[in-house]
């Protein structure tokens, strides 16, 4: 047996020893608990994975959003120092098109994910969940995508119909032929 | 001098010269030094700068510049004072028009920090893998540093750079806002498959959802033929540690992806059947087509060159030769030849690559150029070994319209006039 095998063979028997650590035989990561696990998960998926506990509507958002939101987005969410949230649609293949909440973004899930993640700018996650579906609501309300006092929750945020849900085209791995420069 | 380079051969309209040039036969010639007169009455440090007439300064704990440089060195960052609160971008870009070579220093790669930089503790960042594994798993700094590392030269790019140039009109700016939002680096690290396997995946696993530990927990959903592939957990650039700006203490880096996808800070790998949609891959970093559509999961960097010099921000003061050199790049391999035009376009002649060529990184090249005095309009077009060929603007606007805002890769235009002055032109 060449050295180098030989090692790799000590090693191989060395961490049949230890296989109470995590993972492959010769690594050094260590097992993640729940705890670790809930404290980074916090993407949300368009059908609703890992959504939390609680609700909101837009009636109940209005005061949220006015206190957390307004500064940066303006009253009726028309945009001042960050971006417009409402309004738009129908621009996307016009001269002048204009990507809000409304008119681009395709899953409210991701709304209320981006929000909950990283809003208010300058105190990310410091507002409840409930909170956070009601400042959702608002917004999705102010583009006319539900009602004042739709209930937004764990099951029925999945289900609302954003405008441009069909508006995306996978772009991996290859551009699509109609939209490549050498075709 | 080169003065007399009237019969130098041509290889391509308006003065374009060989390639090869440089190194035969353009040998400057030597300046003649003149020995100040120094009489006997006088001390030998009579006209010697002052800077030779005492010992100079001590060396410094971490090196820096020259103050001289680094007052007229530097990044161009945005927002402007006052707007860092808000939700816009923070970002800095690097100068090409003032750098030369391949390799980016540190204090000069550009940086795009949606939410801001934040100061972790590398003693309490840890990285934790989980989702579609065997066993989640987690590492921190000190565990990483027990595995077998790879060292790779690439270039990173925001897919945002050159988004200017879908505008209308050319742009006064300087090569840092047109093409500043790209760098080339060494990149130290663990390959991510280690990591990976050592979860190990689950039958099924496709994606993984990988997130920063700044406050905006910025995330992107990476394919696993990347993560499985070339992609790295990165801790050393040029040699030294993560700057806080570029991820400190580490970060993803996926080679030839658009930047944003090599997430800074990562602290979690969601292992996963399918994307998570995340803000940064549906409301940014998609690319509105002129049909209302728009292109999503773009993740390559296509094949792309600029003339770094001359460039805008220098005036050719005479008639004469000068050396025309750029950088040419491409996320999907090395670049396999770079053409100059100094007419527009009309006419096309290769131009030298500064070897060694490396895969994903940047690539320099030069070819000379013998400036009459006249108007010339200087191009750069780039070749890869994927068989892309960078397309002028035109072809690329009339495949994707104006309002793309990411991935623009057209050839970039220099509009010399008859003063020496040089332009950005739509050419």
């Amino acid at each position: 047996m060449s050295t180098p095998k030989l090692l790799r063979f000590c090693v191989f028997l060395l961490a049949g020893i230890g296989m109470t650590t995590a993972g492959a035989d010769n690594g050094f990561g260590t097992p993640a608990t729940e705890e670790d696990i809930e404290r980074v998960y916090l993407s949300i998926f368009p059908d609703g994975e890992n959504l939390p506990d609680g609700s909101g509507t837009a009636d109940e958002g209005k005061a949220v959003y006015e206190m957390y939101c307004t500064v940066c987005h303006g009253a009726d969410g028309e945009g001042t120092l960050a971006d417009k949230l409402v309004g738009g649609r129908g621009t996307l293949d016009s001269d002048s098109p204009d990507k809000t909440v409304g008119s681009y973004w395709p899953y409210a899930t991701t709304v209320f994910n981006y929000i909950r993640r990283s809003m208010p700018y300058t105190a990310p996650m410091s507002l409840t969940n409930e909170e956070y579906y009601a400042i959702t609501a608002f917004v999705l309300h102010k583009n006319d995508i539900i009602s004042a006092d739709k209930v937004l929750d764990r099951n029925s945020l999945p289900d609302v119909s954003m405008p441009n849900r069909d508006g995306f085209v996978n772009a991996y791995p290859d551009i699509p032929p109609e939209y490549d420069y050498m075709h | 001098m080169a003065n007399d380079a009237q019969d130098l051969p041509r290889v391509a309209g308006n003065g374009l010269l060989d390639r090869r040039l440089f190194m035969r036969t353009l040998a400057l010639g030597a300046v003649g030094t003149a020995t100040a007169g120094v009489s006997l009455a006088d001390p030998v440090s009579k006209g010697q700068p002052e800077w030779m007439l005492a010992p100079g300064a001590t060396t410094e704990d971490y090196g820096t510049p020259s103050h001289y440089e680094m007052a007229r060195t530097r990044r161009w960052t945005v927002p402007p004072a006052g707007q860092t609160a808000t939700g816009r971008s923070i970002v800095a870009f690097t100068p090409h028009h003032q750098l030369h070579g391949t390799l980016t220093p540190n204090g000069l790669h550009f940086e795009v920090n949606h939410h801001g930089i934040p100061d972790i503790d590398p003693d309490q960042h840890e990285l934790i893998i989980h989702g579609m594994v065997r066993q989640p798993i987690k590492f921190n700094v000190a565990a990483l540093a027990n595995y077998p590392t790879e060292t790779h030269n690439y270039f990173l790019e925001c897919s945002g750079n050159s988004g200017r140039l879908w505008a209308d009109k050319p742009t006064p700016a300087n090569l840092d806002i047109t093409h500043g939002l790209l760098s080339g680096s060494e990149w130290t690290g663990v390959p991510l498959a280690t990591l990976l396997d050592e979860a190990g995946l689950q039958p099924g696993a496709k994606w993984i959802i990988a997130e920063g530990a700044d406050s905006g927990s910025v995330s992107r959903s990476v394919p696993m033929d990347k993560a499985m592939g070339d992609a790295m957990i990165a801790l050393y650039q040029n040699g030294e540690r993560l700057r806080p700006g570029q991820g400190y203490p580490m970060r993803l880096f996926n080679p030839g992806f658009e930047g944003n996808t090599s997430i800074k800070w990562v602290r979690s790998i969601r292992v996963t059947d399918r994307p998570a949609m995340t803000r940064f891959e549906t409301r940014t970093y998609t690319d509105l087509m002129p049909d209302g559509k728009a292109l999503q999961f773009s993740l390559g960097m296509d094949v792309k060159s600029v003339i770094t010099r001359p460039s805008n921000s220098t005036v050719l003061p005479k008639k004469g030769v000068y050396e025309v050199t750029g950088i040419a790049w491409s996320g999907n391999g090395r670049i396999t030849r770079v053409e100059v035009s100094a007419d527009g376009g009309v006419t096309w002649a290769d131009a030298a690559l500064q070897g060694p060529v490396l895969p994903i990184m940047l690539t320099r090249f030069r070819i000379p150029w013998q400036w009459d005095g006249g108007p010339a309009v200087l191009q750069s077009r780039a070749y890869d070994e994927a068989g892309r060929i960078q397309p002028s603007r035109a072809d690329l606007i009339a495949a994707r319209g104006t309002h793309g805002n990411y991935h623009f890769n057209g050839i970039h235009s220099w509009g010399v006039g008859e003063d020496g002055g040089i332009a950005h032109v739509y050419a």
